[in-house]
C-alpha cells in the first residue's frame, strides 16, 4: 500500500493492540480501537508553544519557592512561611522522612519537571537532538506523577481553614504563584506532545531520525 | 482494520515503554533495547505481579497506624490535644466547612481504601484470566493512576498547619506519629499503580483460541 509510510504502526500501551495510526489533520486525536486510550494528538505547534508555556512556569516557579505562602498574626505575633519553610518545619519536629518527601512533591520534582522540558525543548530546536535529551524527557516524564502543585494547593486552603479559626490569616505572592503555576503546568500537558521531541532524536542504534523513520522501525 | 485484534506481543512486535516506538526484537527471549531510546525492552513490565502484590499488601499494613495514630497534636498554655485523621474530618464538619470536610474525607480515606480495594481486585481478576469486563477494569486502572496523587492532601494539610502555628508559647502544632505511616500508604499505592502493567487485562481476553 502505498499509505505504509504515512500510517505509522503502533501498538496501544494499555492494551497492546497492534494498529496503524493514520495521518490525523491538526487538532485531530486518535485513540485504541478496543480500549480507547488516546493514542496520539496531532497538535499545531507541539514545540514552540510547550516552550513559551515552560518559559513562563521557570519564572513563576521562582516566586513560588521564594516568596511567602501566608503569613499568620495572632495575639501580636507574627509567623509565614515558604514553601521549602513547610518541609523544613516538618524536619525539626523530627519527621525527617514526611519531610523529604513534602520537599519532593512540593519543590523537588515540579522544578526538575520544568527544567528537563526547558532543556529538551530547546535542545530539539535543531534536529537531530543528541540522545541525552531522549534520557531528559524520560527523566520530565517520572517526575511529572510527583510533582503535586495542584494537590499541594488544596492542601494549603484547607490548612488555611482550620488555621483561621484560630488566628488571623494572610495570604502571601507565593501563594497566587503557586495558582498561576498550577495553570501553567496543566496547559503544558496538554500542549506537549512527547512523539514530536521523539521523531526528532538521534537514535540510540545510530541511525538519523528522519532515515529511521523509513527505516526497520516500522513494521512490514 | 484487519478483522481480528491482534496484540503487539502477538505478533511478535513490541512497544518500547518510554518512547513508544514499535520494534520487532531479534530474539523473543531477549529483547534487549529500543533502537530509538536505548530503553530496556521487555513484552510486559518484569515482575509485575510481585511488585504490585508486595506494594499493596505493605500499604494495607501502614493503612492501620495511618488512621490509628495522631496525624496533629496542638499544644495550648493550658491544654493539648491530638487529632487522628478522622478526627481532623469530623472537626472539619463541626466547624462548618462540610464541603472541606467531604474533600478530607475523599482524599485521605476513601481514595487510599478504594486504591488498595482496585489493586487487589484487578490482581485476581488478571492472575485468574479473566475475560470479563476488560474495557471497566482498564478504566479502573486509569483512574486509579489519576487520583492516587490526591491522597496526598493531608499530608500537605499537616504540613502547612505545623509549619504556621509556631507561637510558642502561646500555641503550637506538630506533627503525630501517624504522619509518616499516611505519607506511605500514599506512595506505596502510587508505586503500586505503576507497577501493574494494564496489558494484562487484555491478554486473556485476546489469546488465541483453539
Amino acid at each position: 500500500m502505498a499509505s505504509g509510510l504515512t500510517a505509522q504502526p503502533v501498538a496501544c500501551p494499555d492494551c497492546d493492540l497492534l494498529q496503524r495510526l493514520p495521518p490525523l489533520p491538526p487538532g485531530a486525536k486518535a485513540r485504541c480501537a478496543r480500549c480507547g486510550k488516546t493514542l496520539a494528538v496531532q497538535l499545531a505547534d507541539p514545540l514552540d508553544r510547550p516552550l513559551a508555556l515552560t518559559v513562563t512556569a521557570a519564572i513563576v516557579l521562582i516566586i513560588a519557592n521564594t516568596a511567602p505562602l501566608m503569613g499568620l498574626e495572632a495575639a501580636g505575633r507574627q509567623a509565614s512561611t515558604t514553601l521549602i519553610g513547610g518541609a523544613y518545619q516538618m524536619w525539626l519536629q523530627g519527621r525527617e522522612i514526611t519531610a523529604v518527601v513534602v520537599a519532593f512533591c512540593a519543590v523537588i520534582a515540579p522544578t526538575s519537571y520544568v527544567l528537563f522540558m526547558l532543556t529538551v525543548l530547546l535542545a530539539v530546536r535543531r534536529p537531530p537532538a543528541p540522545r541525552w535529551v531522549g534520557e531528559l524527557l524520560r527523566w520530565a516524564d517520572f517526575m511529572q506523577p510527583w510533582s503535586m502543585s495542584e494537590v499541594m494547593m488544596l492542601g494549603i486552603l484547607v490548612a488555611l481553614i482550620k488555621i483561621a479559626a484560630l488566628a488571623r490569616v494572610i495570604p502571601g505572592v507565593g501563594m497566587y504563584a503557586v495558582g498561576a503555576l498550577i495553570v501553567l503546568l496543566a496547559a503544558l500537558m496538554i500542549a506537549f506532545d512527547p512523539r514530536a521531541v521523539w521523531e526528532r532524536v538521534a537514535w540510540a542504534d545510530g541511525r538519523s531520525p528522519s532515515a529511521a523513520a523509513l527505516g526497520a522501525g516500522a513494521a512490514r | 482494520m484487519s478483522a481480528a485484534a491482534l496484540s503487539a506481543a502477538q505478533a511478535g512486535f513490541l512497544s518500547c515503554e518510554i518512547c513508544g516506538l514499535l520494534s520487532r526484537p531479534a530474539a523473543a527471549a531477549q529483547p534487549g533495547h529500543c533502537p530509538r531510546c536505548g530503553a530496556p525492552l521487555a513484552w510486559r513490565r518484569h515482575h509485575s505481579f510481585q511488585y504490585t502484590w508486595a506494594l499493596v499488601i505493605a500499604a494495607a499494613i501502614f493503612y492501620i497506624p495511618a488512621n490509628v495514630l495522631p496525624v496533629l497534636t496542638t499544644n495550648t498554655l493550658v491544654s493539648s490535644t491530638s487529632d487522628t485523621i478522622m478526627s481532623g474530618v469530623i472537626y472539619l464538619y463541626t466547624s462548618g466547612s462540610w464541603p472541606l470536610a467531604l474533600i478530607v474525607l475523599v482524599a485521605s480515606v476513601m481514595i487510599p481504601l478504594g486504591k488498595l480495594a482496585t489493586l487487589a481486585y484487578l490482581l485476581v481478576t488478571v492472575q485468574r484470566g479473566s475475560v470479563k469486563s476488560t474495557h471497566d477494569r482498564t478504566r479502573l486502572h486509569r483512574i486509579v493512576e489519576l487520583i492516587g496523587r490526591w491522597s496526598m492532601l493531608d499530608v500537605f494539610v499537616d504540613t502547612f498547619v505545623v509549619a504556621l502555628v509556631q507561637l510558642q508559647p502561646l500555641m503550637s502544632v506538630e506533627p503525630g506519629p501517624g504522619v509518616p505511616f499516611f505519607m506511605a500508604v500514599v506512595v506505596l499505592t502510587m508505586l503500586a499503580a505503576q507497577t501493574f502493567d494494564p496489558r494484562f487485562i487484555w491478554d486473556a481476553a485476546g489469546a488465541p483460541r483453539g
